[in-house]
């Protein structure tokens, strides 16, 4: 700023290199915000907060708003009015029940078997694999994000469809494969959102010193005591921060439940299959996934974990 | 783990179980693909004694630890703890416990949990563990942070906790990876006292890394100089200063002239590699009357170096060789100035062929 109030004089100082003068738009512009910060943040966050305010909490805030609408019952158009009636039906009606338990059921075994898998997966990959091999690995966890969805939920139909795959493979032991169901349904999803608790998991594998491992061994601790007690409790936040995204995505999912879930209802087809038929009560029955994810997020800020997010 | 490594070590060795080193390693060799790290190494440590095993990064000091420790298989030969071969045991089933460079406390778990840890796992009845672990932290002088974690912690206390979180299970053996280099200079001078207090409190082998040749002056009973895989001299400190055995240990522990050729055949009739410390040399006027029993050289003072309790002058003789001279400064200092002709006097049997 100082620079602008010695004239531009370049025979007075030929060696020092004074700023040209600068009075486009853009420097005027740039002039005038850079004195007021709060202008600046404004219009730092305006279009984020567009964004976020009008389509994201707006529908969010119709859908809720929806489900005290009714609708009538010959036509099944929407009629504005405030009613509970949605509410009770979902929370006595032993149908809706079952189902939004039998979903976090679901979400919760799927969230369980990511973290299984992670753990010695993680292990093998911070602390075993060569360097090489931990590319190929990452890579490999990571391929489930690059194909489209709908591929991937087909690929285990087929697997599990009857007489395919699983079964031909299962056959030589006398078995078969469990067919489309809850089981089924539980390993497309864990298989679907896995790189979600994989990655944090492995990352912060990585950064646990290897000497703590070496101490634990010297103090006494076999393979599993180690793991026990000093790789799962380091872990922890990364579990909880992985499964966030399994749980919460495993409590949203419809379309894998469609493909393999065979007669099994979760929250996201009761939804979909009312969503023209009776939008108000879809729309009920929709806030229940949300409350649950709000308070699987309040009680993992309870544990501490989100702190290093 | 005590005392069933005695119960199994007494049938076998009864009689000498109180000359069975506490530590030995027969032909010991460890490679890291074509990096030969240790090299047919054999070496004795006693029981009850403070063990250095010094040498410069890279010189296998360290690895040779980490297989007495468990962490390190040895890829050839023997390692015997009390008599007992444990060559290819598990960390967890060797009576030994390792205090680490960086410590490797549990950053999960509070001082007194970490102290606990090792008690815990040997499933001690719980009055017993808090017993032990308050007489831990009563030993390092540190009570008062029994329940912060150690993060909360200083440098110097962490270090103190790792020690008190290795003793506190009174293993046959403790092994310290340079658990003080990452104190500073005081710290380390005070910890160094501590250490060597508390070896003799407890009277466990204590088995200490470094590549500080004062540190392991200053601590131990016994020194192996290591030098590329191999031991060059093992010894008391007062052998390895005056007596080395190479020309290595000669250089690595202090300063040292090391004179051969024409001046070493001068000196003592064999032109052999003679090792000469700085201090025991004194700059005389070249008139005075040499002393009986010293030897002399005359040379040019070079350069003059005032280090506060001494004067280190740099002399180059008339043979061409530069020696090096540290005085004490005090009331009998020469005073001489750079650039004066002076003889450089020492008793003879300073004279020490290597």
């Amino acid at each position: 700023m100082t620079a602008l109030q010695t004239p531009p004089d370049t025979a007075a100082a030929p060696t020092r290199s004074t700023a040209p003068a600068r009075n486009s738009l853009g420097d005027k512009i740039s002039r005038y915000l850079y004195i007021r910060p709060k202008m600046r943040v404004t219009g730092l966050l305006l279009l984020p907060m567009l964004w976020l305010g009008v389509l994201y909490i707006g529908s969010l805030a119709l859908l809720f708003i929806t489900a005290f609408w009714t609708t009538d019952s010959f036509t099944s158009k929407v009629i504005p009015a405030f009613t509970l009636e949605n509410f009770t039906e979902i929370l006595t009606q032993p149908a809706y029940q079952a189902t939004a338990l039998r979903t976090i059921g679901i979400a919760l075994s799927v969230t369980m078997l990511c973290a299984a898998l992670a753990l010695p997966l993680g292990l093998y990959m911070a602390k075993v694999a060569s360097p090489k091999m931990r590319a190929v690995l990452a890579i490999g966890i990571t391929l489930p994000l690059w194909a489209g969805y709908l591929v991937k939920v087909f690929s285990w139909r087929i697997t599990f469809s009857t007489g395919g795959p699983l079964d031909w493979l299962l056959a030589p032991f006398g078995a078969t494969g469990p067919g489309y169901g809850t089981a089924a349904l539980v390993a497309t999803l864990a298989y679907l959102w896995f790189p979600y608790m994989a990655v944090p998991v492995y990352s912060a594998f990585r950064q646990i010193p290897d000497n703590l491992f070496d101490a634990s061994a010297d103090l006494g601790a076999k393979s599993w005591a180690t793991v026990r007690t000093v790789a799962i409790p380091l872990l922890k936040p990364a579990f909880i921060a992985g499964s966030i995204f399994t749980f919460s995505l495993s409590l949203g999912d419809y379309i894998a439940a469609q493909f393999v879930g065979g007669k099994t209802q979760v929250i996201g087809t009761v939804i979909a299959s009312n969503i023209n038929l009776n939008p108000p009560l879809a729309a009920a029955f929709g806030i229940v996934p949300i409350i649950v994810v709000v308070i699987y997020l309040f009680l993992a800020r309870k544990t501490g974990a989100l702190k290093a997010l | 783990m005590p005392a069933t490594a005695t119960s199994l070590k007494l049938p076998v060795q009864a009689e000498s179980s109180r000359t069975t080193p506490a530590i030995s390693l027969q032909q010991v060799g460890k490679s890291f693909g074509d990096f030969h790290a240790v090299k047919g190494l054999d070496l004795d440590i006693r029981t009850g004694e403070f063990f250095s095993l010094l040498g410069p990064s890279g010189s296998g000091k360290t690895t040779v630890l980490r297989m007495i420790a468990g962490f390190e298989l040895p890829t050839s030969g023997r390692i015997e703890l009390g008599g007992l071969d444990v060559t290819n045991a598990a960390p967890f089933e060797r009576d030994v416990n390792t205090v680490f460079q960086d410590y490797a406390l549990f950053p999960h778990l509070t001082v007194a949990q970490n102290v606990e840890y090792g008690l815990k796992l040997r499933k001690l009845p719980k009055a017993e563990r808090a017993r032990r672990v308050a007489e831990a932290l009563e030993m390092i002088q540190l009570p008062q942070v029994a329940r912060r974690l150690p993060s909360q912690l200083s440098g110097g206390q962490r270090q103190r906790i790792a020690l008190a979180r290795a003793l506190v299970l009174r293993p046959q053996v403790l092994l310290l990876d340079e658990p003080l280099g990452a104190l500073d200079k005081q710290l380390r001078e005070q910890m160094q006292i501590e250490l060597k207090a508390i070896q003799r409190d407890v009277g466990i082998t204590f088995v200490f890394v470094t590549h500080d040749q004062e540190e392991a002056l200053t601590l131990s009973d016994r020194v192996a100089v290591f030098n590329e895989g191999k031991i060059d001299q093992v010894g008391s400190p007062s052998d390895l200063y005056e007596r080395p055995a190479t020309r290595f240990v000669a250089s690595f522990l202090g300063n040292t002239n090391l004179i051969e050729g024409a001046l070493a055949q001068e000196l003592t009739g064999s032109p052999a590699l003679v090792s000469l410390r700085p201090e025991h040399i004194v700059v005389r006027p070249l008139e005075s009357v040499q002393d009986s029993g010293t030897s002399a050289v005359t040379a040019v003072i070079e350069e003059i170096v005032y280090t506060g309790p001494t004067t280190r002058y740099m002399a180059r003789t008339d043979h061409g060789t530069q020696l090096i001279v540290q005085e004490q400064n005090g009331a009998s200092s020469a005073a001489a100035a750079r650039g004066t002709r002076v003889r450089l006097e020492w008793p003879s049997r300073y004279n020490y062929t290597v």
